[in-house]
């Protein structure tokens, strides 16, 4: 952006752009968009969703606070290198569907059980979310990831 | 139990082995040995499932327990069991020769996932019973190549590797066009499902015609069959020698994998016009090949020019899709795998022993190096197809295939070809090994035990699967017989049914 800014004449930009309306709403906005990414999530299992639009949400999300504070902050709200969330993701997303050999059954084939939740009530837990949050992570890891890199932020 | 677990291993492990690797950080120790080590196991294991097929008969697993319509289904029948087993193989020795000729820089940058994930694309592609899947996977392994071809970022391999990218997007949106054709035709996209639904039909079936245009020119473009060989060249010369052999043994032969699997099992209603086809556009490229292998004096190019008229030459065999025809083929395929991959490794070792891509500046190796001379003159000899070696029986079974029926002339190139390979490769032998070179040449003092090991051992897999051919002829047998009697291939889904 600042760069930007110089090329379009201004000739002192401050260190950080402070925009108070930007910085308020994108902070609600941005709670907003991850519970409704979560929701998305959530949702993919039996209606349209899943972990893969949901991970592109949450990296919307965090590409807001991105777009409106700057890379410093956001490198301190999420203190976790990009590779290794994008690692962790390919690790449940392969680990998972490995692990049910041991049922004896084939590859991907999903084991579930129901259990109480207090609010909630009863909930279905079902290994195929432990694969799905892994496709969540690593979309969201990669997208963050190639948008910081192309931002071009100065190491 | 067995089967459901035996036919994913080969496609698990590479993934496994690559996420744990991207968890060990940037060190390249630990790189080295967990990819050694994961293709070692992957070649016993492949090993094991050729023998569990040979026995046992086609294995197949549902995966997510959906019945085999439905869902996703991987067949690992015989042809898929050999080239899982035959990429294996080559990956363990392409892995090992990396150790000393990658360089520290890539193996930093996270070289042996990237080739671990590629190998699991492929491997994919190779044991998938959905069409579908087959797509998925074929994006897996370019995803992997992308990265791969542009690892180093050295200005001609950017270059390259952006046209690769192009090149690639394009001609994967077809497939899902092509896929998309197929899926509105026939309701399915189960590829033994497919091929029941088709033969069980009466009616007009002139649009699979189209359909079958279209995922010509989609594997094609993998394979580099003429016209669509135009970006091979250049792309296979970018990359350093290790990606080169992978490229060159593996990501056409998926390809040309895949036309004979689709051409064997949908599109057999016209055989007049698609295999006719085929065949005009493998002569051609046998055609262009020898121009431009008898035309270079440049290492690499050779090579890769060879490449296209070793396609040429399986498509041929494909094209017939009668017994003779596809158990040549089939033969060839796996000695072109192994042979190819020894050659780039054995040139890769000239090249950075001499450092020089050419081999009229080069002269009088054999003083230095006579055992490389003499393994390269074997591999030559293997590669043209002189009768102990493996490239011999494949020939045969092509050439007489095509005499039978009735292609005097595809038969006569394909010979005629093996000539211009002998030639073509046996001048880098005589130009490198023998005579004096015009300047002195300042041999480069490099670790190399490790590249000899590989390059070697590859052509004594190669003598090794010449000399027992009479052997191995059962196994290819079988193999064959999902070409040329698609029913055999799609009788898992009677039990289902």
């Amino acid at each position: 952006m600042k760069s930007t800014l110089k090329r379009a004449g201004y000739s002192k930009v401050q260190r950080q752009m402070n925009d108070v309306f930007i910085h308020f709403t994108s902070k609600v906005i941005f709670l907003i968009i991850l519970l409704f990414s979560i929701n998305l999530f959530m949702a993919g299992h039996y209606t349209p969703g899943g972990g893969f639009v949901g991970g592109l949400l949450a990296a919307s999300a965090i590409i807001l606070l991105l777009i409106a504070f700057d890379y410093e902050t956001v490198r301190k709200m999420i203190p976790v290198n990009f590779h290794f969330i994008i690692t962790l993701g390919l690790t449940l997303a392969i680990v998972a569907p490995t692990l049910l050999f041991f049922f004896g059954t084939p590859f991907f084939t999903h084991q579930h059980t129901y259990i109480n939740v207090p609010v909630f009530g009863e909930v279905a837990v079902h290994t195929a979310m432990l694969f799905d949050a892994g496709v969540f992570l690593t979309v969201s890891g990669t997208a963050l990831m190639i948008v910081t890199l192309v931002g071009g932020t100065d190491e | 139990m067995t089967t459901n677990i035996l036919p994913m291993l080969p496609i698990i492990l590479p993934f496994l082995a690559g996420v744990i690797m991207l968890f060990l950080g940037k060190r390249p120790m630990p790189h080295r040995m967990i990819s050694a080590v994961t293709s070692l196991i992957m070649v016993g294991v492949a090993a094991f499932n050729v023998y569990y097929v040979y026995v046992n008969g086609t294995m197949v697993t549902f995966i997510g327990n959906w019945s085999a319509p439905f869902g996703i289904s991987v067949v690992y029948d015989m042809v898929a069991a050999l080239l899982v087993l035959t990429t294996s193989i080559v990956t363990f020795f392409v892995v090992v020769y990396s150790f000393q000729s990658i360089g520290y820089e890539r193996e930093r940058y996270y070289y042996y996932p990237m080739v671990l994930f590629m190998i699991t694309g492929i491997i994919g592609a190779f044991t998938t019973g959905d069409i579908f899947n087959m797509f998925v996977f074929f994006e897996v392994f370019l995803l992997a190549s992308y990265v791969l071809i542009t690892l180093g970022s050295r200005k001609i391999q950017l270059q390259e590797g952006f046209k690769y990218l192009v090149v690639n997007i394009v001609s994967s949106n077809f497939f899902l066009v092509g896929l998309a054709y197929l899926y509105s035709v026939t309701g399915s996209l189960n590829m033994a499902d497919i091929h029941i639904k088709l033969s069980n039909y009466d009616g007009n079936l002139a649009i699979m015609t189209i359909v079958a245009v279209v995922f010509l020119f989609v594997f094609a473009t993998k394979a580099g069959l003429f016209p669509l060989y135009f970006w091979m060249p250049g792309s296979y010369n970018a990359p350093p020698m290790p990606v080169i052999a992978l490229f060159g043994a593996l990501l056409t032969k998926v390809g040309v994998y895949a036309i004979a699997r689709t051409y064997s099992l949908f599109f057999t209603n016209d055989v007049g016009y698609t295999h006719q086809v085929l065949l005009l556009l493998s002569l051609l490229t046998i055609i262009v090949g020898s121009i431009g292998a008898l035309a270079y004096t440049n290492m690499k190019q050779i090579i890769i020019y060879n490449i296209m008229i070793a396609v040429g030459v399986i498509m041929v065999g494909f094209s017939m899709m009668d017994y003779a025809g596809t158990v040549g083929s089939m033969y060839y395929l796996i000695h072109d795998m192994i042979i190819k991959a020894a050659l780039f490794l054995l040139i890769g070792f000239i090249i950075y022993r001499t450092g020089k891509n050419d081999a009229a500046d080069l002269g009088g190796l054999i003083r230095q190096h006579p055992v490389v001379g003499w393994t390269f003159f074997i591999a030559t000899l293997s590669l043209a197809g002189v009768p102990p070696f493996p490239g011999f029986f494949g020939k045969l079974y092509i050439v007489e295939s095509a005499f039978d029926n009735g292609h005097a002339i595809a038969a006569i190139l394909v010979l005629l070809s093996s000539l211009v390979v002998l030639y073509s490769v046996i001048r880098i032998f005589i130009k490198v090994f023998w005579g004096e070179p015009a300047q002195p040449i300042e041999l480069k003092n490099i670790k190399s035990d490790k590249l000899l090991f590989s390059a070697v051992g590859l052509v004594i897999i190669s003598a090794v699967f010449g000399l027992s051919a009479d052997f191995l002829f059962p196994i290819f047998e079988m193999a064959a017989e999902s070409f040329f009697d698609p029913s055999s291939y799609s009788n898992y889904l009677m039990g289902v049914e």
